[in-house]
């Protein structure tokens, strides 16, 4: 016993450094292999009120830029609206109403790390719940993936978790969207089969198979492309059309038929395998 | 104990955390450099004090560090590490000085104080990047990483060490 307590004694500051090192590390490895931790992410309210507080300083700083971008991406939206066959009043019947949207700001972007995550300024109190698209003006930006009261993180496209439903415009051969954390403007469509004709140029956008991101969300084009080891499937670079570097607007979109979607999904699974 | 050294390791603290991941977190030089300068806590820390409540400050600064970047725990390991290693590291550089009742971080050469703070850069980096990107196939990527991050670690870190000097003679 007295040998035990002596052991404990000398190697104190040892052992407390395995203590730490084993909490770390499990933490660590258990969102490795799944999630981002519930407990480990920036839009908690302390992280969320900093990171807030120095966005409402900042933000004055692009303010031009940013009211530009807005002009046009409203002058392009008139555009379609002025040019399309239907009267100029559009009739909005909420039973009919399939996608709801949400605008936010960005109040934290990275792209630095291998797992990326972007913290906006709004929360639950907004109706914002996990797995929720999020896009700005020029496409794709990330899946939301813990919220609190007043602020979300999302889970960006540049992470090698994400996993996004694509195809190339006007086609219905569809794939995988994946990040190889190489560089911060592309990003890798995979499994196209290799009997799809494809050039360089060719638009990506978001493919029908997603519950969470409507049909046609644009996310990029073409840079290069080549065969994977298998030789049958296609191993495409996207660059993106979105400055990853330079977000302050983005738009929140909830699906409701979402989880009707996912129960359906559910149950066809469990009744195969009776 | 409660002195005036007890305040300046808080406002430390609280200061590295706020510049860490307000500026420097921010930085994004060529595309993936973003300097780690919080290590700079770990080298102003006074040198006989308790190291349980060392190792336990620094766990907890790694892990503020943490909530605010969104890498799990990433930087908690890490800085766990080089405050756990760092009375090895200082045995390594400063030797037999160490032993003097009067040793301060002040009085060594400029030579042995950038060796001390490369070291604990360059272990913190390491142990960063591997738990990062978490796969013995991108050793070079790692390697990379740890150089390239750490030099601008290095330079930033001496840059602020000589602008708020702890040497008043």
């Amino acid at each position: 016993m007295r040998q035990i307590i002596n052991f404990l004694i000398r190697y104190k500051t040892f052992l407390l450094y395995i203590f730490f090192m084993i909490i770390s590390l499990s933490f660590t490895i258990q969102s490795h292999s799944f999630h981002q931790s519930k407990f480990f992410n920036s839009s908690n309210w302390v992280t969320g009120g900093i990171f807030q507080t120095s966005y409402n300083i900042t933000s004055y700083f692009d303010l031009k830029s940013e009211n530009q971008k807005l002009v046009n991406d409203n002058k392009r939206l008139r555009q379609i609206l002025y040019n399309s066959k239907i009267k100029d009043t559009v009739l909005i019947d909420s039973s009919n109403i399939n996608y709801t949207v949400i605008s936010g700001q960005v109040i934290k972007n990275n792209y630095a790390d291998q797992r990326n995550y972007i913290t906006i300024n709004k929360g639950e109190k907004d109706s914002i719940k996990q797995d929720m698209g999020v896009i700005t003006d020029k496409g794709i930006l990330g899946i939301i993936e813990n919220t609190s009261n007043n602020y979300a993180s999302v889970q960006s496209v540049l992470n090698e978790h994400s996993n996004i439903n694509a195809k190339i415009k006007n086609t219905d051969h569809f794939g995988s969207l994946i990040w190889n954390t190489e560089h911060y403007n592309t990003v890798q469509l995979i499994d196209i089969p290799r009997l799809v004709p494809i050039t360089i140029g060719d638009t990506i956008v978001t493919g029908a198979m997603s519950s969470i991101f409507p049909e046609n969300i644009p996310i990029g084009t073409i840079k290069k492309f080549d065969l994977d080891d298998s030789k049958s499937f296609y191993y495409i670079n996207v660059s993106l059309f979105n400055d990853m570097t330079n977000i302050k607007n983005v738009y929140i979109i909830n699906n409701p038929n979402r989880e009707e979607i996912l129960k359906l999904e559910q149950e066809t699974i469990s009744n195969d395998q009776y | 104990m409660i002195n005036t050294n007890f305040f300046i390791n808080i406002l430390r603290f609280t200061l590295l955390v706020l510049v860490q991941v307000l500026v420097f977190n921010r930085l994004h030089f060529f595309g993936f450099i973003n300097p780690m300068v919080y290590i700079l806590f770990l080298y102003w820390y006074p040198i006989k004090e308790n190291r349980a409540a060392f190792i336990g400050l620094s766990f907890l600064l790694g892990l503020c560090i943490d909530f605010f970047s969104d890498t799990m725990a990433i930087n908690a390991a890490a800085t766990v590490t080089i405050a756990y290693l760092r009375p090895v590291i200082m045995n390594f550089v400063f030797g037999v000085n160490l032993e003097f009742q009067s040793f301060k971080l002040g009085n060594t050469t400029k030579v042995q104080q950038i060796t001390f703070l490369a070291l604990l850069i360059v272990v913190h980096h390491f142990v960063f990047f591997t738990l990062e990107i978490f796969s013995i196939t991108n050793l070079l990527l790692i390697l990379k990483k740890t150089l390239a991050i750490g030099l601008a670690t290095l330079i930033l870190c001496l840059l602020f060490s000589t602008l708020f000097s702890v040497k008043k003679e």
